[in-house]
């Protein structure tokens, strides 16, 4: 069983089941259209109307848009929580819709934008439910779900990972915003991926740590070859740190590219409705939105 | 868990120990003893005593450990699947609900029958089956739903099941009715071996299911769309063990009536000291529910000697204090 945990998955996804070699990229999305089903308003319009687009393994894929575009819904439909009304979706080359919830959680990791856990759970007990997908049903002992020697030494390495190993044995109900987020994040990585879907990753963080998340997702990407799609309405963060963009719009796409083709004031202005300056950031070279000083009006 | 099956065992003999005629420790030993030994229980072999140990009490405080066990292990499964501490089978009118197909099913004399065994527990499960149904489309419509407005909805549903639980037993033939008062209430009586070993069978089963599915339940506590990115069909997940409580609640709820707050108080307790683990909760919180209740109805056996206070009584003038100041105190953690 030690091929099944030595931190990496083995790579089965790599040949899809239409025989194409598909190993170059960890989505393709095809003509996906979501709405939530609402039982009142059968004429609700689209979350996700007729998007196409496909991220490459190992790159960083940032989803920017306004409040209220589906960045979110995107992102959950992508790591098969929510389901596309039209469309599908394939990850690592395989059909979302063919495999199962357990497969997908082997091959991707979803950090959702708040978790609220009411109940006492220590932090180590949190992150080793990242192992759950891993976990062999059959075996008697396992439909028990105690923890293998390589789950906890998994989650153990996820733990020094985010920097809470001294928090291990503290509840999360407990636990600081910072905290709590680094704590998911750190299961998200005992659940060994091969993709990482963050919905805001630092929305509750000071300066500090969302640096820090940032350079650990971007060292992870390197390290590793994981593939990760970042879902943030902070322009300047998916500019300094994605290596493609991904600009929705009312739920459409409104421009893909790296991030000098999509931050742009021309495509701002069309997509937020307002003049921001965009320049060079001084370091990077990479754009930089500053929104315009008093004196611009 | 060690500490825990010893506590039961002991807890199992004193309680043997108290009813109307106390018996002494030894006395109990010795007969328990000669009688798995020899395999037959008469007057000559055993004396007085020896039968009513045998037949009257150990099958009781057999049924109240096997009730508490189940009560407590349904209410944690609850509690973390509506990811809600205060959750219970009584308090959200599942327990009501058991009660209510039971009563039906006494009042249309199919409790009567030869099928008292089999009928009378699908019939509660029938009942909880559906008042569980109900309270989830609540949880379910209102998206997240807050501690509170759960907590009323199930107050609403119990008002509305008691009342027609009560116009059954209004239109019951009046000497029937009595005894059917006293089981809603929440009473404990000596089974017959057989109903007792059938029960048993059904109650071990149902919390053997619910044991493999803990650590379903940890990551449900984060969520349905967590626990589903994690790998949990949660659908059908929510499925099996929402029939899985139900089926435990209807044959509980058939042979004892509505005994309240076992389910709530006895996870939260557990919880409080061991975490929140559900594969240490459950057994451990079924092992407590046990012994929890076989004290409980020792002292409602006791306590008016040679009368009996239904020990529904004593469960909730102990839990409803106890929820009472989790949901006044302690509110700050659970919104």
């Amino acid at each position: 069983m030690s091929e099944l945990f030595t931190g990496r998955e083995p790579i089965r996804a790599a040949v899809s089941t239409d025989g194409r070699d598909d190993a170059g990229l960890a989505f393709e999305v095809q003509g996906l259209r979501f709405r939530y089903s609402s039982a009142f308003d059968r004429s609700a319009r689209w979350t996700l109307d007729d998007l196409s687009f496909q991220v490459t393994a190992g790159e960083i894929f940032g989803v920017v848009g306004p409040n209220g575009s589906g960045k979110t819904s995107l992102l959950k439909v992508m790591a098969k929580v929510l389901r596309p009304s039209h469309g599908h979706v394939r990850l690592f080359g395989e059909d979302l819709e063919r495999l199962s919830q357990r497969e997908v959680a082997r091959l991707l990791a979803l950090v959702p934008q708040e978790s609220l856990q009411v109940f006492p759970f220590t932090v180590a007990q949190t992150v080793l439910m990242g192992r759950y997908p891993h976990r062999r049903e059959r075996a008697w002992a396992a439909g028990f779900g105690w923890d293998s020697p390589d789950d906890i030494a998994l989650a153990e390495q996820a733990m020094a990972e985010m920097d809470i190993a001294h928090l291990a044995d503290r509840l999360v109900t407990e636990l600081s915003g910072g905290e709590r987020q680094r704590t998911v994040i750190a299961r998200a990585l005992a659940q060994a991926p091969r993709a990482l879907l963050l919905d805001e990753p630092t929305a509750f963080l000071d300066l500090q740590h969302q640096i820090e998340i940032c350079s650990i997702v971007r060292r992870l990407s390197a390290e590793r070859g994981l593939t990760v799609v970042l879902v943030s309405h902070d322009l300047n963060l998916a500019g300094q740190y994605c290596d493609r963009i991904l600009m929705l719009k009312d739920g459409a796409l409104f421009r893909t590219g790296v991030p000098h083709e999509v931050i742009r004031p021309e495509v701002l202005r069309a997509v937020y409705g307002c003049d921001v300056l965009v320049d060079a950031h001084p370091e990077s070279g990479r754009p930089r939105v500053t929104l315009p000083g008093p004196a611009s009006r | 868990m060690l500490t825990l099956s010893v506590a039961g065992v002991v807890l199992f003999l004193v309680c043997l120990q108290f009813g109307a005629q106390d018996v002494g420790l030894g006395e109990i030993v010795r007969v328990l003893v000669q009688a798995l030994w020899d395999g037959q229980v008469d007057r000559e072999s055993v004396g007085t005593t020896g039968v009513i140990l045998l037949q009257v009490r150990l099958p009781r405080v057999l049924l109240g450990l096997f009730v508490g066990s189940s009560l407590a292990a349904v209410g944690a499964a609850l509690q973390a699947l509506l990811r809600n501490p205060l959750a219970d089978p009584y308090v959200l009118g599942v327990s009501s609900g058991a009660a209510l197909g039971v009563s039906l099913a006494m009042w249309l004399g199919i409790g009567g029958t030869v099928l008292t065994l089999s009928a009378l527990p699908l019939c509660g499960f029938a009942g909880s089956l559906l008042s569980l149904a109900v309270v989830y489309r609540l949880a379910v419509s209102y998206g997240r739903l807050p501690v509170h407005s759960l907590l009323l909805a199930g107050v609403v549903l119990n008002a509305i099941l008691t009342a027609l639980i009560m116009f059954i037993t209004s239109i019951m033939d009046p000497n029937r009715s009595a005894g059917m008062m006293s089981w809603l209430m929440g009473t404990l009586t000596a089974p017959a071996y057989p109903a007792l070993a059938i029960l048993t069978a059904y109650l071990a089963v149902g919390i053997t299911a619910l044991m493999r599915q803990a650590q379903v339940l940890n990551l449900m506590t984060l969520g349905d769309e967590s626990a589903r990115a994690l790998g949990v069909e949660t659908e059908r997940a929510k499925k099996l063990i929402y029939v899985i409580a139900a089926l435990m609640t209807g044959a509980v709820v058939s042979v004892s009536g509505m005994i309240g707050f076992v389910g709530m108080v006895i996870p939260h307790a557990v919880r409080l000291v061991l975490g929140a683990d559900h594969r240490l909760l459950l057994p451990a919180s079924a092992l407590v529910g046990g012994m929890y209740l076989m004290v409980a109805d020792t002292v409602a056996r006791t306590l008016l000697a040679p009368a009996e206070v239904p020990v529904g009584i004593i469960t909730a003038l102990a839990g409803g204090p106890f929820f009472l100041y989790l949901l006044v105190w302690r509110k700050d953690r659970l919104a």
